[in-house]
């Protein structure tokens, strides 16, 4: 009798199978590798990247460019060993060809130059490392967002045009951090009164405050992303230092996030970047309203590029009937980058690498609903790529 | 010298809010030997409380309450369901489960508030700056000094002076013969338990309005706690107390004027960098120094 049962069970589950086979008429949908940081404190910058991306393919009934997609995300805990791990199982068990999502430039060095030297494609929605703009860029890395020192060369750009005579430039003690304060006094003219590397982990500012203020500058610039931003600028407008002096701030420092977690201290800022919530083109209009209606809060940037990533996808995809194994058209189309970015004009130099325009904004309270809001002042920058791009040879 | 000594006033303030939650972790571990790397969620479940309940509009000393509540409520909960069970079991098995703690209340947390920072703002009349003769001071972080050295004095006298602190001394030093002498051994450790909670959500709470009320936070400062604890002395308030405001001062001095000091000897962009790093190091150093002086600590549980 039982052996009666366990036939027929038997029996069932590969009629069960068999049907399920012989319904899959469809070709298997193209599988996305999405490696990106959704735990720890810098988790809401992945989520963001990863619900813009979500966006774009529900525009689509989860296709991209006509073709049907399935997203394999995974969270890399913001551990380039972890996302290490992750790309390998993703490319030898799962045979994906297309990557992206990862936030962190750690994560991404540890991952990327293994994933294109074995032939994938991976788009960065986030992560612009200078290590790959240059001499070491490569024909199957695209980067969406931007080259890591351009946002803080914006900000240098705009501090001069504030007309501030001195700044002190703070930034915690890592590579990055060293390449934000590059970056701006790459293109910032006047006096730099101090220079100040704070650890990562840290949540007090008060020495350096102290410190802020013997130094007597009228501007400062932080690059100091995420929560440690938040704690600075808490502590920073405490201490009584937004009187006296002018903050601008890289686009890290200063999103939506930031904007309502530090309340009324969000007041009178300054700062630039790439897209803005109310950059007036269409595809910006129907991408805000869309991820506000669907998601309840404000898009970042960080959501801007996951949607203008999947967007640059279904564009290539589009072209190559979803056949990604025809490596040099895939490629050929994403280099085209035909699509309406959400920023506006957006086109790859020769690193593949963004060209694109920055611009500056400001904090304003918003005269109907009294909540502060990061308002679009101008353009800073037009048409701008990064410095590592003459010595990319592809 | 208004710079030296608003800086020194920076090393108390994050002195006493590190010491509030050191004294729980001490306890916690000198009396139950108990390693309790969940000690920084139930920080973070405070600032979160009080956060939460201070954006409903509640004023801003029943949202510190809350927070406070909250956490003693989770720290009871805790110690009944999880902590109960490892207090025979190795250090490794206690850090592994409270550790898994860390990574239930962050989620937790992201499930309950979501991933975005929350705000917490503070009193306005607190928000600004006062002036000292001279010195403009945040007028919050004074009210941090003060209550901090508050907590302090209550717990002194609390375990010096109290029943309860004479058992929680000598639970600390003698634990079988505590219980020999017919003492609820179980329920001291859960009073003690959820007494740490308690502290630590007050820390929490306190420092919300200063602090990136974020997932994560408490394993920023936790740290810091433990280099306090084992600096002064495991076991010991007194030790604890000690222990974080060296943490803290040798912390804020450290950023504030290795980088200064640096100046003169190396080149501007080798000093800043190089000064960053080694004030970050600074109170490990300090940690150094002292077990090598005093392998136990400074003032270790036991010692008068």
């Amino acid at each position: 009798m039982l052996t009666f049962a366990r036939a027929s069970m038997a029996a069932l589950l590969m009629i069960a199978l068999a049907g399920s086979s012989a319904f899959a008429a469809d070709p298997p949908p193209l599988k996305i590798g999405m490696i990106t940081t959704l735990s720890t404190a810098g988790g809401y910058l992945g989520e963001d990247m990863r619900d813009g991306f979500i966006l774009a393919m529900d525009e689509e009934h989860g296709k991209l460019g006509g073709v049907p997609i399935q997203l394999q995300v995974e969270d890399d805990g913001l551990k380039p060993a972890s996302g290490k791990q992750i790309a390998d199982k993703f490319r030898i068990q799962d045979k994906i060809d297309v990557f992206t999502g990862i936030i962190y430039s750690n994560v991404a060095l540890a991952v990327v130059p293994g994933l294109v030297e074995s032939g994938a494609f991976y788009v960065s929605p986030n992560s612009g490392p200078s290590q790959l703009a240059g001499s070491k860029c490569n024909k199957n890395f695209f980067v969406v967002s931007w080259q890591n020192d351009t946002p803080h060369e914006a900000t240098g750009h705009y501090a001069q045009y504030l007309g501030i005579k001195k700044m002190v430039v703070v930034a915690p003690n890592y590579t990055t951090g060293k390449d934000a304060i590059n970056g701006f006094k790459r293109t910032y003219h006047g006096q730099i009164a101090e220079e100040i590397y704070t650890a990562l982990d840290q949540t007090d500012y008060s020495a350096e405050l102290a410190r802020i203020r013997a130094a007597n500058a009228d501007g400062i610039f932080y690059f100091l992303p995420g929560g440690l931003g938040i704690n600075f600028l808490k502590q920073f407008t405490q201490a009584g230092l937004k009187k006296t002096m002018k903050v601008v701030l890289p686009e890290f420092s200063l999103e939506s996030h930031v904007v309502s977690a530090v309340g009324n201290d969000a007041e009178e800022l300054y700062g630039t970047a790439h897209w803005l919530a109310d950059l007036p083109f269409p595809a910006n209009k129907k991408f805000v309203a869309d991820y506000t209606r669907k998601y309840h809060r404000d898009p970042t940037p960080y959501a801007s590029q996951g949607y203008d990533t999947a967007k640059l996808l279904a564009s290539a995809l589009r072209a190559v009937n979803g056949d990604v194994t025809k490596a040099d058209a895939f490629r050929a189309a994403l280099r085209k980058a035909d699509f309406k970015s959400t920023r506006g004009a957006f086109k790859f130099g020769p690193n593949q690498y963004p060209i694109q325009d920055w611009y500056s904004m400001k904090v304003v309270r918003d005269p109907k609903t009294q909540k502060l809001t990061i308002r679009g002042v101008g353009k800073i920058l037009r048409d701008t790529g990064d410095v590592y791009s003459s010595q990319c040879k592809m | 010298m208004n710079l030296a000594l608003e800086q020194v006033l920076n090393g108390l303030q994050f002195g006493v809010m590190i010491f509030l939650l050191a004294a729980g972790l001490t306890l916690v571990f000198g009396i139950m030997g108990v390693i309790n790397l969940a000690h920084g969620s139930i920080y973070m479940l405070g600032a979160y409380v009080a956060a939460a309940t201070a954006s409903k509009g509640a004023p801003f000393v029943v949202a510190v309450a809350a927070g406070a509540a909250a956490a003693a409520l989770a720290g009871l909960v805790v110690e009944l369901v999880v902590i109960r069970r490892l207090y025979l079991r190795d250090h490794l098995d206690q850090v592994l489960a409270t550790f898994a703690l860390i990574l239930i209340a962050n989620d937790g947390v992201s499930i309950a508030w979501g991933k975005t920072p929350l705000n917490m703002t503070m009193p306005p009349a607190l928000a600004g700056a006062v002036s000292l003769g001279g010195l403009t001071y945040p007028a919050y972080r004074l009210v941090l000094i003060a209550a901090g050295i508050a907590v302090a004095v209550g717990l002194y006298v609390l375990i010096a002076r109290s029943r309860l602190g004479m058992l929680i001394r000598a639970g600390a030093t003698h634990r079988e013969t505590v219980a020999a002498l017919g003492v609820d051994i179980t329920r001291l450790n859960t009073i003690v338990f959820t007494l740490g909670a308690l502290l630590a959500g007050v820390a929490g709470a306190l420092l919300a309005p200063i602090l990136a009320v974020q997932v994560g936070m408490g394993e920023q400062i936790l740290i810091l706690t433990f280099v306090a604890i084992v600096v002064g002395g495991l076991g010991s308030i007194r030790g604890a107390f000690i222990g974080a405001l060296l943490v803290g001062l040798v912390d804020t001095l450290g950023r504030a004027y290795i980088p200064v000091l640096l100046k003169p000897v190396a080149r501007p962009e080798i000093a800043d960098s190089l000064g960053g790093g080694l004030s970050a190091i600074a109170i490990y150093v300090l940690m150094a120094v002292v077990l090598v002086w005093k392998p136990r600590g400074l003032f270790p549980a036991g010692t008068r």
